[in-house]
């Protein structure tokens, strides 16, 4: 029984870790911050998510519980943060316009508020 | 199992590195809050490893702690931003 244990923590641990691995990646890649904090939420929550699940399987189940309020924690609290960065990216222009092809939050805001015509896509519909 | 750890070490250190990178050049505030909180996380997901590698459970509250602390750190980080840039 434990060797099937450790078979599958096993590849639960390597999943979560080649998961951060790719989100760091996308950190560094991506054109501006909001496309970095997509990249960073997906490690954040299933690349943790992984290897705690991996870590979770390998001890004793008293600790599982620990282990799952964390991922629990991680599950409510990077959607909040993934909308706060991209809220501030957008007011304070941190943020490629010329990346954004559907701008539906132009709509929304008093003219004074929305994207300058300058960082604007030409083709940006909802303008 | 060892080499499993080796590896799962390796590639944590590994993505560590590459998002210290981002945190160096990152060109706005807002990149290296985003940076900061991967690495964060990234400390949460070695801790989390290493209380299975040692089959000891003694460093998980410290996972607990860690991951709140970030979240919140993050979103005041952000808010300041808003604060000293001006919100257009």
């Amino acid at each position: 029984m434990s060797a099937v244990l450790d078979v599958v923590s096993a590849v639960l641990l390597i999943a979560g870790a080649v998961f951060c691995l790719l989100a760091s990646v996308g950190v560094l890649r991506f054109p501006d911050a909001v496309g970095r904090q997509h990249a960073a939420a997906k490690a954040q929550t299933l690349g943790l998510l992984l290897i705690l699940l991996g870590a979770a399987l390998q001890n004793a189940p008293r600790y599982a519980a620990p282990l799952a309020l964390v991922a629990l924690f991680q599950l409510l609290t990077i959607p909040v943060t993934g909308q706060i960065v991209g809220r501030t990216a957008y007011r304070t222009s941190a943020l490629a316009g010329k990346s954004l092809t559907e701008d539906a939050l132009a709509r929304r805001l008093p003219p004074e508020e929305r994207l300058p015509p300058e960082e604007r896509r030409p083709d940006a519909d909802g303008g | 199992m060892t080499a499993v750890y080796y590896v799962v070490f390796l590639l944590l250190g590994l993505s560590a590195l590459l998002t210290v990178v981002r945190l160096v050049i990152g060109p706005g505030v807002l990149d290296r809050i985003v940076t900061l909180d991967v690495l964060v996380t990234l400390f949460a997901a070695g801790i989390a490893a290493e209380a299975a590698r040692r089959e000891d459970g003694t460093g998980l509250p410290v996972l607990l702690a860690v991951t709140l602390l970030a979240f919140v750190g993050s979103v005041t980080a952000a808010h300041l931003v808003e604060e000293r840039e001006g919100m257009r």
